[in-house]
């Protein structure tokens, strides 16, 4: 694509079109989706900038300030070892996005992949890895989770790994769909007659259709990760102490209760707000691009 | 029917297959030695000669395949394995923890549907009113709130504060109100969601509207036409649920210390004892797979088109 003098337009021009297009219309027009798009802009915003925004660093301990409950010097109290439940809960952002995103990116491009060789391929190379995928989809998400850190360990890595291979079905089958739909298609077909080899195929002309429905399921995807990663953590099987994480806190904060119930209300309003978020990000983005449901 | 039947029976046999091939596989991805995963932190410590008996004892020596159709003849058999922790077989202790789960699962579903349906049905039926938006936050605070923080929430308000509810463990009815209703409103969501857009569907065909023409009743419309035509996808979204309200009893059985195979799958992988955890993860994706089937089959005696497809 050229604008009017020529010249290939640089990647604002292709955002400030994005942005004008028809989908975006749709997109900016929804309440919800907006409000979506706000929560995760702010999670974003507060993960970037947590060492400017924390008041002080979330390990610091005062053990004279213990159990504090939400005052102008500690606006969110203060957990059992006197640390700033503020400072933990905008630095647990950081590790909430990133054990959002990691899952999301490992199984969609896994996913993604599997997806386009069984739909392009079709055949047996179709029927092997879809029943691998169905396999997967077999058990309940948090089950296989807790099956695969049952296998590898508890810890951060090992969790990371297991929310992502609950993902990776569901990537598989939405590229599939798409591809098998696409390859059909005469711009395809016309790709081919003019000698297109399956790589080129596969990356110019039909992974782009993919896209879409992808990206809708990798927002959702983030949201769904959060929740499932905050739900290891809580279970002591994710996150490890000390690090800021908003499950683990859950996890600590309840043998304070009923006494200091600050230390359970905003941990967990954080992941409900965030997870919130993604959810009517990514409803959003599929009313968007697919107006007709 | 019996043809849809048999051919679904068929169709389950690889899943199967790859379920026990996966759980079987956990052992070997387990970090270390195979012999001290299955044995647990009692064999640590042990000198090589042993460890290399230990290895011949329990066939590990042997070639994986061998080893798996071993695994899947015991499977058949019904012998799941020894509790590293307990020294009892897994399947006694699924079977001791099993009634405290299903009697959760079950009251959870009862008060999933219970709220789903008639939110679901009553925001079709008034579109855009209060009730309508409702529903649709019903809908997404049930996906977004984590299971375990509303339990927590319930537990500190119910138990801790206003002490109306025991604030964990099993015994009576009331011991039983707080953790079902933290997973039957976590499902209700998805529930109240398909029974809205599968009603507001319905609402809009034709044979709804002759019915209304004919001057039948609006009750009778709404329950008696509609409702009962909505509710095949309502079916289905019921059975996937099954499957994360078994996810959300291993997080609510942890909260309130309810007794259930959850907290024993959490337990077994806290300890690492790997034959109870590989045994209740195969006990409970066998049961999901099943209840899903059965679901389906469901599906087809209510909708005959599905079987011919």
């Amino acid at each position: 694509m050229t604008d009017a003098v020529g010249r290939r337009p640089g990647p604002l021009g292709l955002a400030a079109r994005a942005w004008r297009s028809k989908p975006a219309l749709r997109f900016r027009r929804n309440r919800a989706a907006m409000v979506g798009l706000a929560l995760v802009l702010v999670l974003v915003a507060v993960a970037l900038f947590a060492p400017w925004l924390s008041p002080i660093e979330p390990d610091r301990q005062n053990l004279r300030m213990r159990l504090e409950p939400p005052s102008l010097a500690h606006p969110f109290g203060t957990d059992e070892f006197g640390r700033s439940l503020l400072a933990r809960v905008i630095h647990g952002a950081r590790i909430s996005l990133l054990t959002g995103l990691v899952p999301v990116a490992v199984a969609g491009t896994i996913g993604t992949t599997i997806g386009l060789l069984a739909g392009f391929y079709r055949g047996r190379v179709d029927t092997v890895l879809m029943r691998a995928m169905d396999v997967l989809l077999a058990f309940p998400s948090l089950l296989l989770a807790l099956a695969v850190v049952g296998a590898l360990g508890p810890g951060l890595r090992n969790a990371v790994i297991a929310v992502a291979l609950v993902g990776i079905p569901q990537y598989a089958r939405i590229a599939r769909s798409v591809v098998l739909a696409t390859r059909e298609e005469e711009y395809v077909q016309a790709a081919r007659a003019l000698g297109a080899r399956d790589g080129r195929l596969l990356r110019r002309h039909v992974l782009p259709s993919t896209m879409g429905p992808l990206t809708v399921q990798a927002t959702l995807g983030i949201g769904f990760a959060i929740l499932s990663m905050a739900g290891l953590s809580f279970l002591g099987l994710g996150v490890q102490p000390p690090t800021a994480d908003w499950g683990e806190m859950l996890a600590r904060g309840r043998r304070y209760l009923p006494d200091a119930g600050w230390l359970l209300v905003f941990p967990g309003a954080a992941i409900s707000l965030t997870v919130l978020g993604f959810n009517l990000l990514g409803d959003g983005l599929r009313d968007a691009l697919d107006p007709r449901d | 029917m019996t043809t849809y039947v048999l051919r679904r029976l068929v169709g389950l046999v690889p899943v199967l297959l790859g379920v026990t091939l996966l759980v079987f596989a956990m052992v070997w991805v387990s970090p270390g030695d195979p012999v001290l995963a299955i044995l647990g932190e009692s064999a640590q410590g042990i000198d090589r000669a042993s460890l290399e008996e230990l290895r011949r004892a329990y066939g590990l020596d042997r070639p994986l395949a061998v080893q798996y159709l071993d695994y899947l003849g015991s499977v058949l058999q019904g012998d799941l394995g020894v509790s590293v922790r307990s020294g009892r077989t897994v399947v006694a202790e699924i079977a001791t923890r099993l009634p405290a789960t299903l009697l959760l699962a079950g009251a959870g579903m009862t008060i999933a549907i219970a709220i789903g349906l008639s939110l679901g049905v009553v925001a079709a039926l008034r579109r855009g009113t209060w009730i309508d938006y409702l529903a649709v936050l019903v809908a997404l605070l049930g996906v977004s709130v984590p299971v375990f923080w509303s339990g927590l929430l319930m537990m500190m308000l119910f138990a801790l504060t206003l002490e109306w509810l025991p604030a964990s463990g099993i015994g009576s009815w009331r011991h039983l109100v707080m953790p079902a209703a933290a997973i039957g409103f976590a499902s209700s969501a998805f529930i109240a969601r398909i029974t809205r857009s599968s009603m507001v569907d319905v609402l809009r065909q034709d044979y709804v509207r002759t019915a209304r023409a004919k001057g039948l009743p609006p009750a009778r419309v709404d329950l008696g036409h509609a409702l009962r035509n909505a509710l095949l996808p309502v079916v289905t979204v019921v059975g996937l649920q099954f499957g994360s309200l078994l996810g959300g009893a291993v997080l609510t059985e942890t909260v309130f210390a309810w007794p259930g195979i959850g907290r024993m799958l959490v337990d077994a992988i806290r300890s690492r004892d790997l034959p109870l955890v590989q045994g209740t993860v195969l006990f409970v994706a066998t049961g999901f797979i099943l209840v899903n089937l059965l679901v389906d089959l469901s599906y087809a005696a209510l909708n005959p088109r599905i079987r011919y497809d």
